[in-house]
């Protein structure tokens, strides 16, 4: 069983969703940025997706593209982004929380598909989710995840119909991922009733768990996807919190950190009181 | 299926690849969309009532078929090939992306879209696009860098006298790579009534072998019209390259015709060593961008870097995947000209035959002057005279120190 796998079955005894929660490796920097990865579980965060900052992020909007620019100015690299998610395994002792690594497919691609996929799994990652990435093209990706132990999440959309459903989730692994509205991250929500009747049709096709996310912004927004979904995925609303605690030279202010962490636990706090069945 | 051994123009296979590159590397939003796109495409295409309400546009609306026009003086100061240059900057809109986008808006109206965006480098796409879709009435959204705004002033009033909306977008360099990435996030948000206009051979499949199709019609004008004048085909092709739609649309045709010498021209920026360049295939590896693995200019992350020309429509660091894999395959030459070469060309066709060119096309025109010298006299060059260069004269004006 995988990292992932493990966190999912737990989170269905403990009968509740899970929090999964994006932030933009090293962003404000390498420092502080390990400083918020380091204590998301305990704020909270049932499951890591770590952004790997690039330059050309197509399907973010503005909060995430500019978490992506100070990561990049901070030099954020994969190398550096592989490290902190090793010095978290070490000095937390956390080896439960599942870290994905989210973003774009010229990254892996550079590197080598093997040689990322052998690299990310020495580091103690536990799988990816590529937007650019679609089933028609993860043949070149997914032998050297398996063979690696790590899983693939796939994106599933509103366009995504019952046809195509099937290609998706033949390449997903851990879970799959509802993208619940048309359009970029970090913009507008989808309705309860939209999400519900999404996840409903997508757990006819798979007994995968089905987490949700693009626009969630408050706890209440997450309960409402924790009534319907396995787990509620918030990213540019936490990346807004790391902007609001920069000073105007893009400092780190001293409430930066605690700020993210007092969100996060809001945001868990709403997922949390809801119970399933 | 890979392209039979025998023939350069078989592809791209089935899922879009030619060879390494092309392929579909999009969100799965779009995936949906892009295969409806691909599917609706190929039932235009086998549609003689689709392909004759084109081929009526392009003769009545947009001027086809382009001269191919004799440069005589050129020729005379040259002293060696034979130059002609295939006039398709005297279409309507002044470029060659009119032949593209009369296909493609023809194709949204067909599948019944309701609004159409598009990327726009120096604004000729742009204009091209907001043009077709004053004609079919059709809401228009182009993307232009916000740098390319600057440059190319004149493209981004005629865009919004024909009706279309022009967003600026500020983010990266601020010009055609960052244009393309605002565009597809607009195209994923709208998808469903929306349809992406992309002005060259590149993006996710079936967008360049669509492109190439629509823009195939200059390389067959081209082979019908020198058979017409010399009773043979040309000896040698030269066009310039951004993405490569130009450039696709005359080499295509003769892909498989081995004694015709084919170069594609890059722009070199202020010298492929200076970094400052817009050279893909002669600076950059393959990599994935844009929806399509490709020749691309970026660091030894994987991360895109900026690429420069004083030419906004080569402004870009990649290309269309099918040049990739003739630069692989060694079909065809690709080679680079500099800001400065082109800008000294672009003065001396204004001079010599009394046609200003734009600076992309400049850009093929400075390698003629090199290359024609040294060939034959009996060797027939052409060159595709892409666009035409009244968007660059406040530009070519103010490098050259002159207030107008």
């Amino acid at each position: 069983m995988s990292r992932i796998e493990k966190r999912f079955a737990q989170l269905k005894a403990d009968k509740r969703a899970g929090l999964v929660t994006y932030i933009t490796a090293g962003d404000p920097n390498a420092e502080v940025g390990y400083q918020i990865l380091k204590g998301l579980p305990a704020a909270g965060a049932d499951l890591i997706e770590l952004g790997m900052p690039f330059t050309d992020p197509m399907a973010d909007g503005p909060s995430i593209q500019l978490a992506g620019q100070r990561a990049l100015k901070a030099g954020i690299t994969v190398d550096v982004t592989f490290d902190m998610v090793r010095r978290f395994r070490k000095e937390t002792g956390d080896n439960d929380t599942p870290i994905l690594l989210m973003g774009y497919y010229n990254l892996v691609y550079q590197r080598g598909a093997e040689r990322f996929c052998k690299e990310a799994a020495a580091a103690g990652i536990d799988g990816f989710i590529l937007v650019d990435l679609p089933p028609e093209e993860a043949d070149e990706l997914k032998p050297h995840a398996v063979a690696n132990g790590l899983d693939t999440v796939l994106l599933t959309a509103p366009t995504t119909d019952d046809k195509r459903l099937p290609a998706v989730l033949k390449y997903s692994s851990g879970f799959v991922y509802f993208v619940s509205v048309l359009g970029i991250t970090g913009t507008t929500s989808a309705s309860e009733e939209a999400v519900r009747t999404h996840v409903e049709r997508i757990k006819r096709h798979t007994k995968l768990p089905v987490g949700v996310g693009f626009g969630i912004k408050t706890p209440d927004q997450a309960a409402a996807i924790a009534r319907h979904a396995d787990a509620a995925v918030v990213g540019s609303a936490i990346v807004d919190r790391v902007k609001a605690g920069l000073d105007d030279n893009g400092k780190a202010k001293p409430d930066l950190v605690p700020g993210v962490f007092a969100y996060i636990k809001a945001l868990a706090d709403g997922v949390r009181g809801v119970r399933k069945a | 299926m890979s392209p039979s051994p025998n023939s350069f123009r078989t592809g791209p296979d089935e899922r879009g690849h030619f060879g390494l590159f092309g392929g579909r590397y999009v969100a799965e939003t779009l995936m949906p969309l892009i295969l409806e796109l691909e599917k609706a495409y190929n039932e235009a295409k086998a549609d003689p009532q689709f392909q004759g309400e084109l081929k009526y546009l392009l003769s009545q609306y947009a001027g086809r078929p382009s001269p191919l026009y004799y440069a005589e003086r050129l020729t005379k100061k040259l002293g060696g090939a034979k130059v002609y240059l295939k006039r398709d900057e005297l279409n309507h809109t002044g470029s060659h992306k009119i032949n593209n986008v009369l296909g493609q808006v023809l194709l949204a109206k067909r599948m019944g879209k309701t609004r159409v965006i598009a990327e726009t480098g120096a604004g000729q796409h742009g204009v091209a696009t907001a043009t077709a879709c004053a004609l079919f009435d059709i809401p228009c959204v182009v993307f232009m860098g916000s740098v390319d705004v600057d440059r190319q002033a004149p493209n981004v009033f005629r865009m919004k006298m024909l009706g279309a909306e022009v967003r600026p977008v500020k983010a990266g360099a601020a010009t055609l790579k960052d244009a393309m990435n605002e565009a597809l996030r607009d195209w994923v948000a709208t998808c469903e009534t929306t349809f992406y206009c992309i002005g060259t051979v590149a993006g996710p499949h079936p967008y360049p072998a669509m492109v190439r199709d629509f823009q195939c019609v200059i390389g067959d004008e081209v082979r019908k019209q020198m058979m017409e004048a010399e009773g043979r085909l040309p000896d040698t092709l030269v066009a310039c390259i951004g993405g490569g739609s130009n450039a696709m649309g005359l080499f295509h045709p003769f892909l498989d015709d081995s004694g015709v010498r084919i170069i594609g021209v890059e722009a070199a920026g202020r010298g492929i060593d200076s970094g400052e360049h817009a050279a893909s295939l002669t600076g950059g590896r393959p990599g994935v961008l844009h929806g399509n693995r490709t020749y691309l200019l970026q660091d030894k992350e994987g991360q895109i870097t900026e690429a420069h020309s004083i030419s906004a429509g080569l402004d870009y660091p990649g290309i269309g995947p099918e040049h990739s894999w003739l630069k692989e395959k060694g079909r065809v030459e690709y080679v680079s000209a500099t800001d400065d070469e082109a800008v000294e060309a672009f003065q001396l066709l204004c001079k010599i035959e009394g046609i200003i060119p734009a600076l992309e096309s400049a850009h093929a025109l400075a390698h003629t002057l090199k290359l024609a010298p040294s060939l034959p006299k009996d060797n027939l060059l052409v060159m595709n005279l892409s666009g035409r260069g009244d968007k660059d004269v406040p530009q070519i004006a103010a490098r050259l120190g002159v207030e107008i």
